[in-house]
């Protein structure tokens, strides 16, 4: 038969019975759509947290102890291990790090005991998932930009002076819309001036980067955490994101000698540069989508078998128009592709829709992710509708095609 | 046989059909032999159950004997392959149903396409033909009517339009009639006798007496068997009832 003369014929056949056609389509739009949906959710959160990975800095690297624990207040329990004594971050590493004939491409770098505290504030309380003590180079590390009020000074440090700079979120749960400069908060008892209120970061898809209080280490150290014998980790600036790999070995080499590592012996603690942090979230980010394309692809495939049990009822109710055309001369062939023709338009166009429906959903923030409309995901989301047309199709078609023309003449 | 004209257009032996099986089955057909000859006009006359709906399906390809040979145009029907069959009731047979059998989402003229379509031919000398066919059983000025804007006549004179539009030499008609008032009966009838005169072969089942009258030889069946073969009329001549048209000779092929 003449393909024209088909695909009008398989309209027709789809134009009969609009509404359970649509149905039919809005099977196939929702499989389509929730693949294009999903996929860009996830592919919105990879590229968010990336972004959020690179504002971080491309030139910080990060110390942490190997081994050790998280390094919460009070921490410092020492690795005990074969080849090394302990893995502790101590001062002497941080002045040994300062050293800028040994380390030319290290521009700053900043000691950091991170733990849990508790702020409360006219009756107000609230725990922020990040306290940080820390030195002043540590806002340059980290590029914080304060909004209102100042950051603290190395004066501040050195005199153990309580003042804290705090994030927007903190800020808000404290204070509400009032002006948090100036005021006292006590952190686990300890009463801390505000003094600073840090510019808005927004999320990094994980954690919320204004969720965030940040004070003098030596004031921590005397009201809060104790001398422990070891920091959380130590932040390091390269000069520049292309000397990053030049400080990291300067970095080792320095660790290594204050450590008391012999050379080809085993470090006793972990630098985490900006490479391996993308590449740790990039694949947790990549299975994140695969599964969201996992459980969209089921409900294409819940899409295909609505279209394979509308062609069933479709063939079974014009099973006499099917004898009509075959005692006319249609062909084996002819039948076939008709019904073929039509499950196929069928899903395609639910697919159009789809891919409609799936682009414009994808404009809406969901849960503070902005989706990502993924390219690949819209041409296999559609191909995948077409072929699982075709596929779902293929059954009822034959059996509309295998009908005995005078048995199915006489169906009423 | 004894028969002077060369190869019948229908070659029946013994031929028989069978539904079901056991204590259950039905013997539609107990051994029909019949020829008919290019240019005839037949009328198959018998009451329900008679097994003449049976006889027509096998004569018009759409069923297959139990047994007995049947040979159309001279071919073996049975050795045929299926799309070859699709082929045969395309192009040599038209049918004409009780029930009109059109497709109820189309326009007359798209019903009159359809086996044009399927035998292959494009668009623009499909319509041209259609419209021919149409033009025919006098209904051209009504091609874009859907069927159930139409009479019970209308609707038949487009199956007719349908049947002829390929040209087919043999049309085989169930009851073409059945469904219709005497006026409407009258023209379809008339249309019969013009393409008959025209060449082409006709078989009809009817059950009517006047009906019966307008073909030129009548064949009873009776429980499956042929019980009467009666010539009302010669083959080379007008139709009974319609001498005043003129016999073509030769005719369609």
């Amino acid at each position: 038969m003449i393909r024209a003369e088909s695909i009008r014929i398989a309209l027709a056949g789809i134009l009969h019975n609009r509404l359970r056609s649509l149905l039919t389509m809005l099977g196939m739009l929702i499989g389509v759509a929730s693949v294009i949906v999903l996929v860009a959710v996830g592919t919105g959160s990879s590229q968010a947290v990336q972004k959020t990975i690179e504002g971080l800095g491309t030139n910080l690297l990060q110390i942490n102890r190997q081994g050790g624990g998280f390094g919460g207040f009070g921490g410092g329990r020492a690795t005990v291990g074969t080849q090394s004594r302990a893995a502790n971050l101590t001062a002497a590493d941080v002045t040994a790090l300062e050293d800028k004939t040994q380390n030319p491409d290290v521009l700053a770098v900043a000691p950091v005991i991170t733990g849990s505290v508790t702020a409360v504030y006219n009756g107000a309380s609230y725990s922020p998932s990040s306290s940080v003590g820390t030195t002043p180079s540590y806002q340059q590390i980290k590029d914080y930009v304060v909004a209102e009020g100042t950051f603290f000074t190395a004066a501040d440090e050195a005199q153990h002076n309580r003042v804290a700079v705090i994030g927007e979120t903190v800020a808000t749960n404290l204070f509400g819309t009032a002006d948090p400069i100036g005021n006292n908060v006590q952190f686990n008892g300890a009463s801390y001036q505000i003094i600073g209120l840090l510019k808005q970061k927004g999320t990094n898809g994980i954690q919320d980067q204004d969720d965030v209080v940040i004070a003098p280490l030596t004031a921590v150290q005397d009201t809060l955490t104790g001398y422990s014998t070891s920091y959380s980790n130590i932040s390091v600036e390269a000069t520049s994101p292309s000397k990053e790999a030049d400080a990291q070995a300067e970095v080792t080499a320095t660790l290594e000698a204050t450590h008391k590592i012999a050379t080809g012996g085993t470090d006793d603690f972990r630098i985490l540069n900006q490479a391996s942090l993308l590449e740790t979230s990039t694949s947790s980010n990549k299975v994140f989508t695969t599964l969201l394309g996992i459980v969209a692809g089921i409900s294409l495939l819940v899409g295909g078998i609505g279209v394979m049990n509308i062609m069933l009822v479709t063939v079974t109710e014009r099973t006499r128009e099917i004898g009509i055309r075959k005692a006319i001369g249609a062909k084996r062939s002819d039948i076939l592709g008709q019904f073929l023709v039509e499950a196929v338009l069928l899903s395609a166009l639910g697919g159009v829709a789809g891919v409609a429906a799936g682009v414009g959903l994808s404009n809406v923030r969901i849960i503070n992710i902005q989706p990502v409309v993924a390219t690949y995901s819209v041409v296999l989301a559609f191909g995948v509708a077409v072929v699982t047309g075709l596929f779902f199709g293929l059954y009822p078609a034959s059996r509309a095609a295998g009908l005995l023309p005078i048995e199915a003449l006489r169906y009423e | 046989m004894t028969d002077p004209q060369p190869v019948p257009v229908i070659r029946l032996w013994q031929l028989t059909k069978t539904y079901g099986e056991g204590d259950a089955a039905v013997h539609a057909l107990r051994g029909v032999s019949l020829a008919v000859q290019q240019g005839d006009f037949v009328a198959i006359m018998g009451a329900s159950g008679s097994g003449k709906s049976t006889l027509m399906s096998i004569i018009g390809c759409l069923d297959v004997q139990t047994s007995g040979r049947y040979l159309l145009d001279g071919v073996d029907v049975e050795l045929l392959t299926e799309n070859e069959l699709s082929e045969i009731r395309n192009r040599k047979i038209g049918f004409v149903f009780q029930s009109f059998n059109l497709l109820p989402g189309s326009t007359a003229l798209q019903n009159v396409e359809l086996p044009l379509t399927y035998a292959g031919v494009r668009a623009h000398a499909r319509r041209t033909r259609a419209m021919a066919a149409l033009d025919e059983v006098g209904l051209a000025a009504r091609y874009s009517h859907r069927p159930a804007m139409m009479s019970g006549g209308e609707r038949q004179r487009v199956a007719v339009a349908r049947a002829i539009a390929v040209n087919p030499s043999l049309i085989l008609a169930d009851e073409p009639t059945g469904n219709l008032d005497s006026v409407a009966t009258d023209d379809v009838l008339s249309i019969f006798a013009r393409l008959n005169t025209e060449g082409r072969t006709i078989v009809m089942i009817t059950h009517e007496n006047e009906v019966a009258q307008h073909a030129k030889r009548v064949v009873r069946v009776k429980d499956g068997l042929v019980v009467d073969d009666f010539r009302q009329a010669p083959i080379d001549g007008p139709p009974p009832m319609h001498s005043h048209l003129a016999y073509v000779p030769g005719g369609v092929r």
